[in-house]
């Protein structure tokens, strides 16, 4: 007889959405396997460079796809290890959002006020703080000053970032090797392992099925250098599953499952929206900095300092106005978006000839120094559907690490199309007054539109046809499997998303213990913040009863 | 002559990359690189070397992408009246310019075979902007053309890059009125 292996709860993913319930199942006595398709590296690993087999092709994901790409972790941290914790809630009336199906897309039970407890959870336990000027890099700060200049407001955003260790490196893709970003590395996770949780990376998960009551996880084991090869495959069983791989890959775990388990809720592989994402490179002219902002860094040299920071500083959050109608909201914020894969979709200004390549491609790359990129976060309308599931994972992959062809096909709708032409022309509007720069979108003709913020591919919501979880984050028809990553946000949110993820993660984990002990698991909820402080945990305590629904 | 011929595979990657990033010619009889632009381009920059590294997964498809890219280029020659270029690749004998619109149509959002010339034209540019194939603080000290031409500043001794002088320092603009404590939008 074969013997098969047994969790309580086995957590596919290791990012927000996996390392939260993972932290807080295991706290509570839960034996939890935590299965991650990516690396486990630690910040010493964590590499300045771009050579291919580096941390930042080890760790980074770009799946290609049919009218939009997607950018993600690949490692344990998911998210977190890769993205520029840029922290701000979203906005109130983003929770009132109808999209284009006629009613509220939210679950009645979630607004702002709703979620501010869980928020407040999440930025006890990075932990989130705000920033001040001293803390902004020049391009922030350059940001800031030309939307003042333009009679406009400009805000630091808040961060998860130890500001006082962080160098400005801004090599926080390939992992930060200073651990000031507050990846999910320093905090839940160790904590979820210190409890007794088992994080197993180069773990895919393929699929899901049903055997005996329980659900049986079959995974690859992928190489650790070279992703296009699997090193063999398993499973293990569990009682309640939480499916946390991200919005690319979630989706797709489920419909490769649909024959095996029965059919899934329409809503999953559906609804997709690449949070509105598009990038504006401004190139500035350094005199006009100087002269008409009246910005030097002490040295004569008025900006000259892309390079410098930790991504996103500073948004123009001007157009979050709730009195505004839907696809006319939006945010700008100050990007760095690092050298390799992007910059082939900066388009030169003004050209005459090619617009991403060429001798006047080229003039604009001798000027990199004096970009500034802009990083539009609009309404869009959860237009993205996957196709069939590729042979394994989400996606053929085509290098030995990061490059891949996944099955998302996303054709913008005109209000979403109208919104980033909208944002485009307040970029330009801002930035080009008095010649202080020369701005162009970045094309979407070459691999589509491009989000480094996939959600809402199996999301939340009260209807059944349109979302394929309930408000507790447990998949439509099939009890005891949650899902609590991007996926579950149903809709952009016009920030960045990685604080309002948390929260419902945060949010979702008292419902999924207590589904763990309707099947008899010994778990209790309650764990204080990663840390042991437990002001967070007061404010939810009453909640949290609610969502349990024992 | 076949597209494997080391010199047609060479010569036409050449100035394919070189059409993506261009480059001064390496001599007054190179016939690769046009010569378009002042300074090294994703020639100089490594792009061959690159491209032949099997990390990127393109490197098997090289022979045939060479060779589908002289097709295109004879039928683009023929289309425009150009004349055929004997010995050398079809599409090194196109001028610049025509190599510019041939990478043009080819990498056009209808083309079907675009997802390809992309990729090529992608790694062509990371040659360049990002010298994948080189560790980044030793490409850069060796005065790597592309990252220098960037202006890619240096790292420090450890190879890390280090920035104590990085703010402005003081306020640049009105906060957004209704921002809540956290530092959020209402």
């Amino acid at each position: 007889m074969t013997s098969v292996e047994r969790a309580d709860v086995v957590v596919v993913g290791s990012g927000f959405g996996g390392a939260i319930p993972a932290y807080h199942l295991a706290a509570g006595g839960a034996r939890v396997v935590v299965l991650e398709r990516g690396p486990w590296l630690t910040s010493a690993e964590f590499e300045h460079d771009y050579k291919l087999g580096s941390s930042y092709t080890r760790i980074f994901d770009f799946v290609v796809g049919e009218g939009m790409s997607v950018l993600g972790g690949n490692c344990v941290g998911g998210g977190s290890v890769v993205y520029f914790a840029a922290m701000p809630r979203a906005p109130g009336f983003i929770f009132e959002r109808r999209g284009s199906i006629g009613r509220r897309m939210w679950p009645a039970a979630i607004d702002r006020g709703a979620l501010e407890p869980w928020y407040d959870r999440v930025a006890e336990a990075l932990p989130v703080t705000t920033q001040d000027w001293s803390q902004v890099s020049y391009a922030g700060g350059l940001w800031a000053a030309a939307c003042d200049h333009a009679g406009r407001t400009a805000n630091p955003v808040p961060i998860a970032i130890d500001t006082g260790t962080c160098t400005m490196c801004n090599w926080m893709m390939a992992g930060c090797r200073f651990d000031a970003k507050r990846s999910l590395l320093l905090n839940y996770l160790p904590a979820a392992v210190a409890h007794g949780a088992e994080i197993r990376p180069l773990h895919e998960v393929q699929r899901v099925s049903r055997v005996d009551g329980r659900y049986r996880l079959h995974y690859n084991l992928i190489d650790g250098e070279d992703y296009r090869v699997t090193a063999g495959s398993g499973t293990i069983d569990a009682k309640i599953i939480v499916l946390a791989a991200g919005a690319g890959a979630t989706p797709v775990i489920l419909q490769r499952s649909e024959a095996s388990l029965g059919p899934m809720p329409h809503a999953v592989g559906r609804y997709f929206s690449g949070n509105g994402e598009r990038l504006n490179t401004a190139i500035l002219n350094e005199e006009r900095v100087r002269d008409v902002l009246g910005l030097t860094r002490g040295d004569g040299v008025a900006y000259e300092a892309y390079q410098i920071g930790k991504g996103p500083c500073v948004a123009n959050w001007d157009r979050l106005d709730s009195s505004r109608p839907e696809y006319t909201r939006y945010s700008l914020e100050q990007l760095y978006f690092p050298l390799g894969l992007g910059t082939i979709l900066a388009q030169v200004p003004e050209a005459t000839g090619p617009t991403w390549f060429g001798v006047e491609k080229k003039k604009i790359l001798e000027r990199w120094k004096s970009w500034l990129t802009i990083f539009e976060m609009i309404e869009d309308d959860n237009e993205g559907v996957f196709g069939s599931p590729p042979a394994a994972g989400n996606a053929d992959r085509i290098s030995q690490q990061m490059l891949g062809v996944g099955r998302l096909q996303y054709q913008p709708s005109a209000t979403t199309v109208a919104a980033w032409a909208a944002a485009d022309a307040d970029v330009k509007d801002i930035l080009e007054r008095d010649g202080l720069a020369r701005v162009a979108p970045w094309t979407n003709d070459l691999i589509g539109a491009y989000t480094v913020h996939p959600l809402a591919s199996c999301r939340i919501g009260d209807d059944p046809g349109t979302s394929a979880l309930d408000d507790r984050h447990e998949l439509r028809g099939h009890p005891g499997v949650f899902v609590t990553d991007g996926s579950a946000v149903p809709c952009s949110l016009t920030v960045n998303p990685a604080m309002t993820i948390a929260a419902l993660a945060e949010r979702a984990v008292p419902g999924i213990v207590a589904a763990a002990r309707q099947r008899g698991v010994a778990v209790e909820y309650g764990a204080p913040a990663p840390d042991g402080g437990t002001s967070g945990r007061r404010a939810t305590a009453a909640l949290a009863a609610d969502l349990a629904r024992e | 002559m076949t597209a494997t011929t080391p010199g047609i595979m060479t010569m036409t990657l050449e100035a394919f990359a070189d059409t993506i990033v261009p480059g001064e010619k390496r001599s007054p009889d190179d016939t690769a690189i046009a010569g378009a632009a002042d300074g090294p381009g994703a020639v100089a920059a490594g792009a061959l070397e690159l491209l032949a590294w099997s990390a990127t997964g393109i490197s098997d498809a090289l022979p045939d992408l060479v060779q589908s890219l002289n097709r295109h280029a004879d039928a683009y020659a023929a289309e425009h009246g150009l004349v055929p270029g004997g010995l050398v690749p079809a599409f090194v004998t196109l001028p610049f310019e025509h190599r510019t619109a041939l990478v043009q149509e080819l990498t056009a959002p209808s083309h079907p075979e675009k997802a390809l010339w992309v990729l090529l034209a992608l790694f062509s540019n990371m040659a360049f902007d990002s010298a994948a194939h080189l560790n980044t603080a030793s490409a850069l000290a060796d005065g790597h053309p592309g990252l220098t031409a960037i202006g890619l500043r240096h790292p420090d001794e450890d190879g890390l890059w280090r920035f104590p002088q990085s703010s402005y320092g003081r306020p640049l603009a009105g906060l957004r009125p209704g921002t809540t404590l956290s530092g959020s939008p209402a």
